[in-house]
Parts: C-alpha cells; sequence; structure tokens
C-alpha cells in the first residue's frame, strides 16, 4: 500500500507543473484572442464607451498581463473559471452540467474499444503469423484509417436512417418523462451509436498492442517452459502469454484517454450528444474563448486524474512497480 | 536486391504504394483537368451518381462537380497532412535532441512542456488555436503540429540519451566544437531513424485531424477539404447519402495507403540493418 501511495505523491507533485504550464499556455491563448470578455459582453447587450471604461476596469482588463495572470491563477485556486457570455452563466456550472454525458460516453466506449481489442488481440495473437492473426492485423489497419465522425455518419445512415434501430441522437427522448430504469434503458439506446463510433476506432489500437506484445511474450523462456511442462495450448496462450502481453495495455488507457477526450468532440457533435465536446464545439461558434479554455483545463485536470489512477491501477497489478522507491 | 525491389515484396507495401500513387496522380492532375474553380456550379443540383458522364460523380446541393471537388480536396489533405507531419517532426526532433543531449533542469523543464502539451487533448488544443487565430490552411497546419510533435520528442529524446554517450561526439566535443553545434549537427542527424518510422502513424494522424477541423468549420474556407464535403452532405445524409460516403471513402483510403506504404518502409529499413 505504501508503495502505491508514493507513486501517488510523486506523480501529483508533477502533475502540479504540467497543470501549471496549461494554465500558462492557455492564457496565453486567451490573450492572443482578437477582443476580450468586454468586447463579448458588450457585443451581446450593448452599451457606450463609458460603460466600457468601467467593465474594464472593474474586470481588472486594464492592468497588466503579470497581474491578469495572477487574478487568473488566484481566480482558477478557487475553482471559478469566468463568466460564460454565451450562456450568461458561470463556465464551472456549464461545464459540470455537460461533464456526466461525456464520462458515459468516453467511459463506455474505453470499454468497448478495451475489452473487445484485447479479446481479439488475443484470438489474433495466438498463431503469430497465422490466418487469423494476417486477417484481423489487415482489418485493424483498416478500422484505424477511419475517421471517427465519417464512421459516426455511416452507422446513422445504415442503423438510424434506413434500419431504424437506433434514435438519430441526443442522449435521451425529449419531454419522455421517463424515470428510473425506463430512463437508463433509453440513455442506453440513445448511446449505442455514438459509443460504437468512439469505441471502435480505438479498438484497433488496441488490439494491435496486444498482438505484438504476444508475439513479444511468445518468445521468452517461461513460454518454453510452460510448454516443456506440457501445459494445454489453451492454458499457455491466456495464462502465461496474453496474461503478461495485457499490461502495457492498462499504461495504453491512461495515455489514449487524452485522444479520446479529443474524439468525442467530433463524435459528441455528430450525433448531437450534449456533452462537453459539444459545448467546445458551441463554444468555438459563439466565439466564447473563456469557455473553450475552460474546457481545456477542465479535460487537462480528467486526463492528469485517469492517468493517476491507471497508474495505481498499475502498481497493484504489477508488483514490480515502485518496489525501489518503497525500499529506499 | 535494391531497396525499392525489397520495399515491393509484400503485399500490403504494394497496396499501399499503388494507394499513395494514384493519390499524388489526383493531386497533381487536378488543376488539369478541373481548370476551373471546383466550387463553381457545374450542373443540376442533387445529381446522383453514373448518371451524367460528364459529371461522372454526381453534384452536391448546389450543383457543384463531386469529382472535381474530390481531386481538389485530395490536394488540400495531403499538403496538410505532409506539411503539419513535416512541421512536427522538425520540432520534435529539436525539442528532444535538446532535452536529451543537455540534461538537468534544460531537461526538466522541455520534458515538462511536452508532459503538459500531451494531457491537453491535441484535438481540443487543435480546435482552440485555429478559432482564436482564424482559419487559413498555415494556422491549420500549425494547430495540427501543435499537437502532434510530442511523440517524436520523446523518441528524439530517449534515442539522444544513448547516442551522447558515443566516441564520436567524445571527439567532436575535444575538437571545440560549441555543444549546440553538436547536438544539432552530429547527434541530431543519428537520431533520426527511429522518427522516420514514426511519420507514417503521424502523416495519417495530421490527415485524420485536418478532416476533423474542416466538418466542424474550421478548415480553410477558400479550399476544398474531404472533411467540408462530408459536412456540407450531411445536411441531404437522409436523401443523397453518396455525397458524404464519397469523400469518406477517399479519406479511408488515403490514411490506409499511409499506412501500408509506412509499415512497407519500416519493414525495409529493419531488413537493411540486419543484413549490414
Amino acid at each position: 500500500m505504501t508503495r502505491a501511495l508514493l507513486l501517488l505523491r510523486r506523480r501529483l507533485v508533477g502533475s502540479v507543473f504540467v497543470l501549471l504550464i496549461v494554465v500558462i499556455g492557455t492564457f496565453l491563448l486567451l490573450e492572443a484572442a482578437p477582443g476580450d470578455a468586454v468586447d463579448a459582453y458588450i457585443a451581446s447587450t450593448g452599451g457606450d464607451a463609458g460603460m466600457i471604461e468601467l467593465l474594464r476596469h472593474r474586470w481588472g482588463l486594464d492592468q497588466s498581463a503579470l497581474t491578469r495572470l495572477a487574478t487568473y491563477l488566484w481566480a482558477l485556486l478557487h475553482l471559478d473559471l469566468g463568466q460564460s457570455v454565451t450562456f450568461s452563466r458561470p463556465i464551472r456550472d456549464v461545464i459540470l452540467e455537460r461533464l456526466p454525458n461525456t464520462l458515459l460516453l468516453m467511459g463506455s466506449a474505453t470499454a468497448l474499444s478495451f475489452g473487445l481489442g484485447s479479446a481479439l488481440g488475443i484470438y489474433a495473437g495466438a498463431r503469430p503469423g497465422g490466418f487469423r492473426d494476417r486477417l484481423l492485423s489487415i482489418g485493424s489497419l483498416a478500422l484505424y484509417a477511419v475517421p471517427g465522425f465519417w464512421l459516426g455518419l455511416v452507422l446513422i445512415i445504415v442503423f438510424a436512417v434506413d434500419l431504424r434501430w437506433f434514435p438519430i441522437g441526443g442522449i435521451e427522448s425529449i419531454a419522455s418523462a421517463k424515470t428510473g430504469l425506463d430512463r437508463a434503458a433509453d440513455i442506453a439506446r440513445h448511446l449505442v451509436l455514438p459509443v460504437s463510433a468512439l469505441g471502435f476506432i480505438y479498438l484497433a489500437l488496441y488490439l494491435r498492442m496486444m498482438r505484438a506484445g504476444m508475439a513479444e511474450v511468445w518468445r521468452q523462456d517461461f513460454v518454453l517452459a510452460a510448454r516443456a511442462k506440457g501445459l494445454s495450448r489453451r492454458r499457455i496462450v491466456l495464462g502465461h502469454v496474453a496474461r503478461n502481453a495485457l499490461l502495457p495495455l492498462v499504461t495504453m488507457l491512461g495515455l489514449q484517454s487524452a485522444q479520446m477526450l479529443g474524439g468525442s468532440v467530433v463524435i459528441e457533435s455528430v450525433f448531437s450528444v450534449p456533452g462537453l465536446g459539444r459545448l467546445a464545439q458551441e463554444a468555438v461558434a459563439a466565439r466564447d474563448t473563456p469557455l473553450l479554455l475552460g474546457i481545456i483545463l477542465v479535460s487537462a485536470v480528467l486526463v492528469i486524474v485517469i492517468n493517476l489512477l491507471v497508474d495505481i491501477a498499475y502498481a497493484f497489478l504489477d508488483p514490480r512497480v515502485g518496489a525501489s522507491e518503497a525500499g529506499a | 536486391m535494391s531497396p525499392l525491389r525489397r520495399f515491393l515484396r509484400t503485399p500490403e507495401a504494394i497496396a499501399g504504394a499503388i494507394i499513395l500513387v494514384a493519390l499524388f496522380a489526383m493531386a497533381l492532375t487536378a488543376p488539369l483537368f478541373f481548370p476551373g474553380d471546383p466550387q463553381a456550379i457545374a450542373g443540376p443540383a442533387l445529381l446522383p451518381p453514373f448518371q451524367d458522364w460528364s459529371l461522372p460523380l454526381g453534384t452536391d446541393r448546389l450543383g457543384r462537380d463531386v469529382l472535381a471537388a474530390l481531386l481538389h480536396g485530395a490536394r488540400t489533405s495531403l499538403a496538410v497532412g505532409l506539411a503539419a507531419a513535416a512541421a512536427a517532426l522538425a520540432v520534435g526532433a529539436i525539442v528532444g535532441t535538446l532535452a536529451g543531449f543537455a540534461g538537468g533542469l534544460v531537461d526538466e523543464v522541455l520534458m515538462r512542456i511536452t508532459d503538459a502539451f500531451q494531457t491537453v487533448p491535441s484535438f481540443l488544443l487543435a480546435l482552440a488555436f485555429v478559432s482564436v487565430v482564424g482559419p487559413s490552411l498555415g494556422v491549420v497546419v500549425a494547430a495540427i503540429a501543435l499537437g502532434a510533435w510530442t511523440g517524436p520528442a520523446r523518441v528524439a529524446r530517449a534515442e539522444v540519451l544513448s547516442i551522447r554517450e558515443r566516441d564520436f561526439v567524445a571527439g567532436a566535443r575535444v575538437i571545440g566544437m560549441h555543444p549546440l553545434e553538436i547536438a544539432l549537427r552530429e547527434v541530431l542527424p543519428n537520431a533520426l531513424p527511429p522518427l522516420l518510422a514514426l511519420s507514417s502513424v503521424i502523416v495519417a494522424a495530421a490527415i485524420l485531424t485536418e478532416a476533423a477541423l474542416s466538418f466542424l468549420g474550421l478548415g480553410d474556407p477558400n479550399r476544398v477539404t474531404w472533411g467540408g464535403m462530408i459536412a456540407e452532405g450531411r445536411a441531404v445524409l437522409r436523401t443523397a447519402p453518396f455525397l458524404s460516403v464519397i469523400p469518406g471513402v477517399a479519406l479511408v483510403l488515403t490514411v490506409l495507403g499511409v499506412y501500408l506504404a509506412g509499415e512497407g518502409v519500416v519493414e525495409t529499413a529493419a531488413v537493411r540493418r540486419s543484413l549490414s
């Protein structure tokens, strides 16, 4: 347990620095954007030059860049991301409202791509170089080449327009007043297509990684030993080869989370899922830069947290990790 | 065996090479076959493919020639994909080499910045960059490179860490070369091979990112893009799905061609290394 705690502490310190760099980066982008929050506010409400002066002064925008960075950091420390002009509400509230949908979409897509991807990877890697292996390799490469948003559109054409099996978009039926299990089933039905579109793209990655890892493990001595013991092929594949090839995939789970979040931006706008990604697109369309940068900050925090969780899980799965730190 | 013959040994590499050659031919001959503006109206609106042989792939909602747009779109996809990948590889190689060669505080700072760029979803970063600076071809290239240089930087750094202990680096120090000169002229070129193995993945990712950006309406508005065509077709998805399907198939084939050819190159290089 102390092992995992030590690891966690070291990662947390590193994360603070990384987050600080991200904050400074978003601040610079905010500075580079034409017009400031006052311009955006006046553009939507109207007001004269005196009003602009007053607001600039009140919001601290007439200060030097360094002072404004300090104010920005101070506000962030209090979890204050500023005010969204488009929604006329605090950015934090808007983001928190959308976050659950994105987490649901990402979580389900990750489960799909990781589960199915590693299973197919084991299937392909059981006999490296065999027919199934070559077929799955080419298939996964082709899948990897498909843009997620286009796969989403094709799924809509086939399963929502032609076959009418699933709804065309949204997260749940509007004004259906469903509750409890009915509502959960309704949301699940809405999520089938977007989760498939997002999950299938990344499935190829896990498949290929699992397969490559297994090809590597097959060459090791302990596999030879297991063979010499007379173990069944099934037990060697599952108990020895696949098991050892699975660990790097867990790390990939964390590294992929940032990509997955980026991918959900496009998928959410294809399927009109009211999540963080669609919010980002709305922010772009409305030129609401503070909102967009708030989303980036929250995504960065999310990616850091996911990676921390993956690191902890890894420390539990692999007894070698962090052993040297615990001893020191 | 010549490198080319060795490269063309696997069926995958041949398929990749054929796709890429066809694609470059499409991109290069687009102004020859369709010298006019691909965004000009060429016929009746929403003409299905294979009906009129002067407009083989049909027309879109405004009556624009789909084939002309497809060929001109190939130019944008390839140009942006190659330029963004080249920029990402160059920045990554330089940052990785400096970090690995200098070590200490420089290494620490550069790698934390790399971490930060890897923490932010690269597509969101590209989206924010384009929306702040404004969409144009150069900005889209920069936005894509901004999220793609971290992988090459890590690979370059790892490679440099082993190269800097070699004798020829010590030799360069002895003859009094400036450390920066050693890093960029002696160490960097030797760290390139693993980066080039990475390049096909980066080109493919850049093409996909460009398509996604222009799908969301953040591409260069003055150019035809496959992503933009798919977005256009989305409005008539029920009645004319071919408008979204055709440019999508072109995208998939392009990215697949890049992957396949890239794997062929890596295998050729691996064979050559094991032979020498």
